[in-house]
């Protein structure tokens, strides 16, 4: 497209530049020089308060020796990792189905998509008491006379992160869906009719056909999801609030703590940069394409 | 695709259990923020309710406790409202102007510059929080609503930009051309041509940045103080106060408060809501 001839730059281009540059401003300093303000407050002795003594990367070998930290990390993998596979899964079973109903679209694709409109917050606190033992699920099924059955993970320490699991799946799944959805419908038709042809039965054609064409869908999938799964904050502070004691911590929630309630910014600093460093390394790839795309 | 009968009554049933599975918290949130408290502790949170009443609703919206003051949630509904309004014009506003620019302007680096836009509107906001802190203390914004209106306008222009780049990307360029060889200038081809075709888009951006704002927790709990702290916040500090009796009909009945001007929106308009979601992922 070539509004502008190459060797003159007329009024219009200098207003285009012109109105351009509160938001380039706004980016640069908002997103790249807070980064690097961030990342060099994480090489500092800053404690409550920022600080300029540099002490190189003390924090880093404090932060990766810190108990907290291992904790953070070894739930952030057990989340993502059952995050992205189970919604993944879901998501796409559910795109089938509704792709086969005369109903799917209108009428059921609204019901599982709603989560994505409402604040973690709000989802935190629905699962909070629906999965508290003393009056939630555990209870409704005592009440049904199953006396024995126990479900408390959410006071449990090593099964409260699978709560916080349930309750991300529960909002993320109608969005896998609905993008898996947009990939089967742009799917080559021509070959399928001719895999029905040759007698295909179901399983294969999906399997062999169809699954193999969503791959777009697959990148953009697992990049939106492993994005949120870094972020993941609030449904985490609402749900669990870290706990029991210590035992759902993730980066997001060292990263606030540590930064604002005691006092280790320099800390705080770096477990930002490290997530920034995984959020990174997942997203240039996926930007570059959307940036080719356009 | 035709499906057998049977096939067609499976595929019926496993449509129903999941919508049960996506439904019961609503469910749970609405029937139980009905029931009086001794109700919902001797009872099962699946039943109706068999004292209805609407004192869960009042005591939430203009009684309960939250923080230090027992002013229930309206405030802090009126603050997330203050704060939604403008920064969700300013950034759909700005968005728009340079989502036409760097779609029908092209210029060194427009596509670099695209990318480093886009970068900012994806990164996990723990990376910022420290000095945008320092910033709106500087700037003397630190817990304002005028704050939070500024982060979010900031932090929301990627989202934006991207929404009418891809747009107007769609619009032939001739249009543009054909309204500069007759003389007309950057904004009267904005405001006569360009403009009124961007309803749709207007409202996707509308829609996703109310959302997202209005959901906002991380920004609100950061930068926000007793006076302008958004709903999130407040339904929070609601719901895990750690002192007296736990009244789960408020929190449910606080929680649903929280959520219905979003739902409300996704209710009337769901087909923008899904645009918005899906202009973040690359067209398969």
């Amino acid at each position: 497209m070539a509004i502008t001839n190459k060797w003159r730059i007329t009024r219009d281009d200098l207003t285009a530049r012109f109105v351009l540059l509160p938001t380039i401003i706004l980016t640069f300093v908002f997103v790249y020089a807070f980064i690097i303000f961030t990342v060099y407050i994480s090489f500092t002795d800053s404690r409550l308060m920022p600080s300029y003594g540099w002490v190189g990367m003390t924090n880093y070998i404090k932060m990766f020796q810190n108990a907290n930290w291992h904790i953070a990390l070894k739930n952030f993998a057990i989340f993502t990792v059952l995050y992205i596979s189970i919604s993944t899964v879901l998501g796409l079973f559910l795109a089938i189905m509704i792709d086969w109903s005369k109903l799917g679209d209108r009428f059921f694709r609204p019901i599982y998509l709603y989560p994505m409109a409402i604040s973690f917050i709000v989802t935190g606190t629905a699962w909070k008491w629906f999965l508290d033992p003393g009056i939630g699920l555990e209870q409704i099924v005592h009440s049904w006379g199953f006396i024995n059955f126990k479900f408390n993970w959410i006071k449990t320490s090593d099964k409260a992160i699978y709560t916080i699991v349930i309750a991300a799946i529960w909002q993320v799944t109608g969005y896998v869906m609905t993008m898996f959805l947009a990939g089967l419908r742009a799917v080559n038709h021509a070959t399928i009719e001719s895999a029905v042809v040759d007698g295909c039965g179901a399983w294969k054609l999906y399997t062999k056909i169809i699954i193999p064409q969503l791959g777009p869908s697959f990148t953009s999938v697992f990049v939106i999801l492993g994005h949120m799964a870094i972020k993941s904050y609030d449904l985490v502070i609402a749900l669990t609030n870290g706990g029991p004691g210590r035992a759902t911590e993730m980066p997001s929630t060292f990263m606030y703590s540590y930064t604002f309630t005691r006092n280790q910014m320099g800390i705080g600093a770096s477990s930002a940069v490290f997530m920034l460093v995984l959020f990174a390394i997942v997203i240039i790839p996926y930007i570059r394409n959307i940036v080719k795309d356009s | 695709m035709r499906l057998h009968k049977t096939a067609e009554i499976v595929n019926m049933v496993i449509m129903v259990v999941f919508a049960i599975f996506f439904l019961i918290p609503l469910y749970v949130m609405v029937v139980n923020s009905f029931k009086p408290l001794a109700e919902i502790r001797g009872g099962n949170m699946l039943a109706l309710p068999v004292a209805f009443g609407f004192e869960p609703w009042t005591k939430a919206w203009s009684e309960a406790q939250i923080g230090v003051q027992a002013t229930g949630l309206k405030p802090y509904f009126l603050n997330s409202i203050r704060m939604v309004i403008p920064a969700v014009f300013m950034s759909t506003l700005m968005g728009s102007l340079s989502g036409f620019v760097l779609s029908k302007w092209q210029f060194k680096g427009d596509k670099i510059l695209f990318g480093l836009i886009l970068f900012g509107c994806f990164i996990p906001f723990q990376i910022v929080l420290i000095p945008t802190a320092r910033v709106l203390g500087t700037l003397n914004l630190a817990g304002t609503t005028t704050g939070l209106v500024l982060v979010h306008t900031v932090y929301g222009l990627g989202f934006t930009t991207l929404f009418f780049k891809n747009t107007y990307d769609t619009f032939p360029s001739e249009l543009v051309q054909s309204a500069q060889v007759d003389g007309a200038h950057f904004f009267k081809i904005f405001k006569d041509i360009i403009l009124p075709n961007s309803t749709p888009i207007i409202v996707v951006s509308v829609i996703w940045q109310t959302t997202n704002i209005w959901n906002d927790f991380l920004f609100g709990v950061s930068f926000g103080d007793a006076t302008s702290q958004p709903m999130t916040v407040a339904l929070n500090n609601l719901v895990s106060s750690s002192t007296g009796v736990k009244e789960y009909n408020v929190h449910f009945a606080g929680a649903l408060m929280a959520a219905l001007p979003t739902l409300t929106i996704y209710l009337v308009s769901g087909r923008y809501f899904v645009r918005g979601l899906m202009s973040g992922s690359v067209k398969g």
